[in-house]
């Protein structure tokens, strides 16, 4: 089952993948033992000549243990699900590591608006660099998203970076990831936002390294250093 | 697991108080719903208690006088289905419907007087607030007047069904709680 | 009365009602709970046609994208989202609440607790006509300008918030009005189940000896009054924000669109519960009679329903765990989430071992019995994937939700509720349904059911967005494609596969084999009134309760059953 996810190209994508098969090895398990069960008994205890049924209430402890005890195992891998899950929870939503490379994502209808800060490594500049629905990111470095809303809720989706993240107008919502292969990768919008929303896509560029200094070099304004990726 | 007729499981509660008390407790998570967000929101953001000063203090505590005192004749009103009193039990319905009503008069003078001010539903999240959570007690208010203006009406035939006193006071008692709760977290804050 | 002619049950005195009632009285404005109760199910049936109608569109567009559905007409855009938001609206508050708790808790409740009525007949009969009221504005909105709701069925402000955003105008503040119609009528009917419980049971009714399904009803019915209020107050506030211009959940005037998350998720999670529970429990009515065998752990199941219902309470923010609200929040909520497959593992293991040992008859009613349980533990199962908030990163608003709750709801209405309808229609109506076309429907439907809904999660896993009008329009989805048109298959075969129940349905009221008053030999109160009970239910004496409810095989008696009111000269159960 899990082969139908996406190829996973970011640095956590791992740990929430993880995390997916773990959960899912411990419901295959618990799905044949019960359905194995149920199929078993429909089978054995079927209807025969000459047999009745057992009279068991199963009220009493020494009865009940049959269904407790694996009650028991059930809570004992829920908190092994827990434990696992929180790691990969602290790694992707807890603390965004530090970066260099900022941008900011402004979700409207039925649009993203990518905003880089341009060479003075400041938004809200005048030597911002606006795009539409194309995001570039370099390879193998942390980029920090700064997530906006115009109007509705959207909801940054990169399905090959296990990443998800609602945006709230209103607020600024931090997420962060770093792609580990170079490559062009869908970016659709997951949350209901209005009659353009099936469709509201834009398209994430991961570059290698060189080639995304020369993305720099050819569309940042006046940024013939060509660091603009370095904060100042 | 011992059978007996003697666990006669019903005992003699009228079903109209259990039911009035679902209702009240569903009622209850309403209020507390509105009013949790209102605290939160207010919580969450700063500057709410310049705008709540516009409000009048002494008309509201007028206001909380009238209603604390409607519960208190509710109760005689009460009082008297229990001697059997008919004529009490209308003298103190109508006072607790013209007090409610006066509660109603004083709240429309309110509104109208904060309207002038500029004071709109839509000003700010704090008027969001004030003017929904009140006006909601007091469509409530309003419903409890009409209760008893029909218990009213119905005591004139006779007492028959004047055990409903008590149900709408468990309710009229309810929508005085939830006015002591408004009271302070809008105005006194 | 009719209702009397076919009741000649097992020799008892049929007790005729002393004043006939015309046609109206008993038909239409009846006071009677049984009356009541078939009308909360003949309305719920038809709004599962409606609800399904729009799920065939809303299929035929996702499979064959931009082309005209066959019957219907061309899909746009807003069109599909009003589509899904009046689908799953309709499906939860207009199908499964109708059917699971107003039907059977109507038919039911007074029936097994020994009661000759609800507490409050005239409140229940104005707890149905509100719903009805409800379903028609919900109904009429479709046809107001601007088109039905399209906020998708959890109304996220601001979409909603705002007409500008969605286009809707009326069609959302006549959704909004549905609701609150819905949550009227649901309030006077939970105010009733539980005061009837509370005060009206027969003598000897304890509360341990009530039916687990009352147990399910009652907890449901508490859990939808303690969380409806939150959402109440937060309809208001949205219907506000629409007419008044307030800015409750608008961000632009000062407002969290998360708080409406937050209060719609108050209820929104418990209210699975509300349709879950009552699920549970039919299957468990049907159990131990088909296995001729006690109800495994009892007592048991009665405690995993309340903290189930406790739990219920702290869960909400499952759905939030990337919503923007602090992501320090999501572990705590994930692990409340997670504590919840605990209670429900015993339930589902004390069905399981309710089958050990038994002789089972399989049986309409058992074999949709299993077929939920089977459903639902696979809804269960996936449920954890959602619950878990690093993998709901992935999963969240995608097909694996979708496939998810299809598996727990409408396993619940569908299987649950199916084996409740086979399994009391000769109670309901005095006749039998067929048994052949009964089995047909059954393996029909859980072979589509099945064939429907587990790809989706395939789906999901592949990062396929719900509410998406067109799955074409992204290419990591085109490779999917095929998969969506075998689910639009799968789902008409599904409706078409409820045919042979709607023939079997229409045939047998009209003319199945005449039911004998117990004819499941079931031990349960009901069994002990005429098929169908007269109005009042049971003759001149109400039954007196001896003993639990599923004494099966006991070994004090040479019949394999033992009625809750027969009295046993020795010591009795």
């Amino acid at each position: 089952m899990m082969r139908w996810l996406p190829e996973n190209v970011s640095s956590f994508g791992g740990d929430i993948d993880a995390i997916l098969s773990l959960i899912y090895s411990a419901t295959l398990a618990w799905f044949f033992l019960t359905l194995g069960a149920i199929l078993l008994f429909l089978f054995l205890y079927r209807r025969r000549e000459g047999r009745g049924a057992t009279y068991i209430r199963g009220d009493k402890l020494s009865e009940a243990v049959w269904i407790l005890i694996p009650a028991v195992i059930v809570l004992v891998l829920d908190l092994w699900i827990d434990f696992r899950g929180a790691d990969a929870w602290a790694k992707v939503k807890g603390r965004v590591p530090s970066s260099d490379l900022r941008v900011e994502v402004t979700g409207k209808q039925f649009n993203w608006e990518i905003r880089y800060p341009g060479p003075d490594g400041k938004l809200g500049t005048a030597d911002d660099l606006q795009l539409d629905n194309e995001l570039h990111v370099p390879v193998n470095q942390v980029v920090r998203v700064t997530l906006k809303s115009k109007d509705v809720i959207h909801s940054f989706f990169l399905p090959n970076l296990r990443l998800k993240q609602d945006i709230l107008p209103g607020r600024e919502v931090e997420a962060w990831f770093q792609a580990t292969k170079p490559g062009r990768y869908e970016m659709p919008c997951s949350e209901l936002c209005g009659f353009g929303h099936s469709g509201m896509k834009g398209w994430l560029h991961v570059h290698p390294a060189d080639e995304y200094q020369q993305w720099v070099r050819e569309r940042w304004p006046s940024s013939r250093q060509g660091e603009g990726s370095k904060g100042s | 697991m011992e059978a007996s007729v003697a666990t006669r499981t019903a005992p003699q509660i009228l079903p109209g108080k259990v039911g009035v008390w679902w209702f009240l407790a569903s009622e209850i998570m309403v209020f507390g719903g509105l009013i949790s967000s209102y605290i939160v929101a207010r919580l969450a953001s700063s500057g709410w208690s310049a705008e709540a000063a516009h409000l009048s203090v002494p008309i509201a505590s007028l206001n909380t006088l009238v209603l604390l005192t409607s519960s208190m004749t509710m109760v005689l009103a009460f009082g008297a289905v229990g001697r059997g009193d008919r004529r009490g039990v209308r003298t103190f319905l109508l006072c607790t419907i013209l007090l409610g009503l006066t509660f109603l008069g004083i709240k429309a003078y309110e509104y109208s007087s904060e309207l002038r001010a500029g004071f709109m539903p839509v000003t700010s999240p704090f008027w969001n607030f004030y003017y929904t959570m009140t006006g909601l007690h007091a469509l409530h208010v309003l419903a409890g007047v009409i209760t008893n203006l029909s218990l009213f009406v119905a005591a004139r035939r006779g007492l028959r069904n004047a055990h409903r006193v008590e149900l709408a006071g468990l309710y009229w008692h309810f929508v005085d709680v939830v006015w002591i709760f408004l009271f302070p977290l809008l105005y006194l804050t | 009365m009719a209702e009397s002619a076919v009741a000649a049950g097992a020799g008892e005195v049929v007790h005729v009602h002393p004043e006939e009632l015309g046609f109206w009285r008993t038909y239409v404005f009846s006071t009677d709970h049984k009356m009541i109760g078939k009308q909360y199910l003949f309305l719920g049936l038809f709004m599962a046609v409606v609800g399904g109608l729009l799920a065939y569109a809303i299929r035929w567009q996702l499979a064959f994208p931009d082309t005209e559905v066959p019957g219907w007409g061309f899909v746009g855009p807003e069109d599909y989202n009003a589509l899904v938001t009046m689908h799953g609206t309709t499906m939860v508050f207009f199908v499964a609440m109708p059917i699971l708790l107003g039907a059977f808790g109507n038919f039911l409740i007074p029936l097994m607790i020994g009661a000759r009525d609800m507490a409050f007949p005239r409140l229940n009969r104005l707890s149905f006509w509100t719903l009805l009221g409800g379903s028609l504005v919900l109904l009429s909105s479709f046809f107001v300008p601007g088109g039905a709701a399209s906020a998708g069925w959890t109304g996220y402000a601001p979409l909603s918030a705002r007409p500008i955003y969605t286009g809707v105008n009326w069609g959302l503040n006549l959704w909004l009005l549905a609701h609150a119609i819905e949550f009227a009528s649901f309030l006077m009917g939970g105010v009733n189940f539980l005061t009837t419980v509370m005060i009206m049971r027969a003598p000897g009714m304890t509360f341990f000896r009530l039916p687990i399904l009352i147990w399910q009803l009652l907890t449901a019915a508490v859990v939808f009054l303690l969380s409806v209020g939150p959402l109440i107050a937060g309809a208001i506030m949205l219907l506000m924000d629409r007419i008044a211009g307030t800015s409750f959940f608008v961000p632009e005037g000062g407002g969290d669109p998360l708080l409406w998350q937050h209060l719609f998720w108050f209820f929104g999670h418990p209210e699975v519960y509300v349709v879950l529970l009552p699920a549970v429990g039919l299957a468990a009515e049907a159990l131990p009679v088909f296995c001729r065998k006690p109800l495994f752990g009892y007592r048991w199941i009665i405690y995993s329903t309340l903290t189930t219902a406790i739990l219920s309470f702290i869960v909400w923010a499952h759905h939030m765990f990337v919503s923007g609200m602090d992501p320090r929040l999501a572990m705590p909520f994930s692990f409340t989430t997670i504590l919840i497959s605990v209670p429900f593992a015993i339930m589902v293991f004390a069905m399981i071992a309710t089958l050990w040992g038994g002789s089972i008859r399989f049986t309409t009613p058992m074999l949709f019995a299993v077929g939920f349980l089977s459903m639902f533990i696979v809804g269960g199962l996936t449920g954890i994937f959602n619950g878990s908030a690093p993998a709901n990163i992935h999963v969240h608003a995608t097909y694996f939700v979708v496939g998810h709750f299809h598996y727990t709801l409408l396993s619940g209405v569908l299987f649950g509720g199916l084996a409740g309808i086979y399994f009391w229609f000769p109670k309901m109506f005095g006749r039998m349904l067929n048994e052949t076309l009964g089995k047909i429907h059954f393996w029909l439907t859980l072979i589509t059911f099945n064939a429907t809904f587990f790809p989706m999660h395939l789906l999901g896993l592949g990062g396929m967005m719900r509410r998406i009008a067109n799955p074409m329009q992204y290419e990591f989805l085109q490779p999917l494609q095929p998969l969506n048109v075998f689910i639009t298959v799968s789902a008409i075969g599904l409706l078409l596969a409820q045919l042979p129940f709607l023939i079997n349905l229409v045939w047998s009221l009209a003319a199945g084999r005449p039911a004998e008053a117990n004819p499941w030999e079931a031990a349960t109160l009901e069994w002990s009134a005429p098929s169908p009970p007269p109005h009042g239910n049971w003759g001149e004496a109400i039954p007196v309760v001896y003993r639990g409810p599923y004494e099966y095989s006991p070994p004090e008696v040479a019949q394999d059953w033992l009625p809750q009111d027969r009295a046993l000269a020795a010591r009795p159960g």
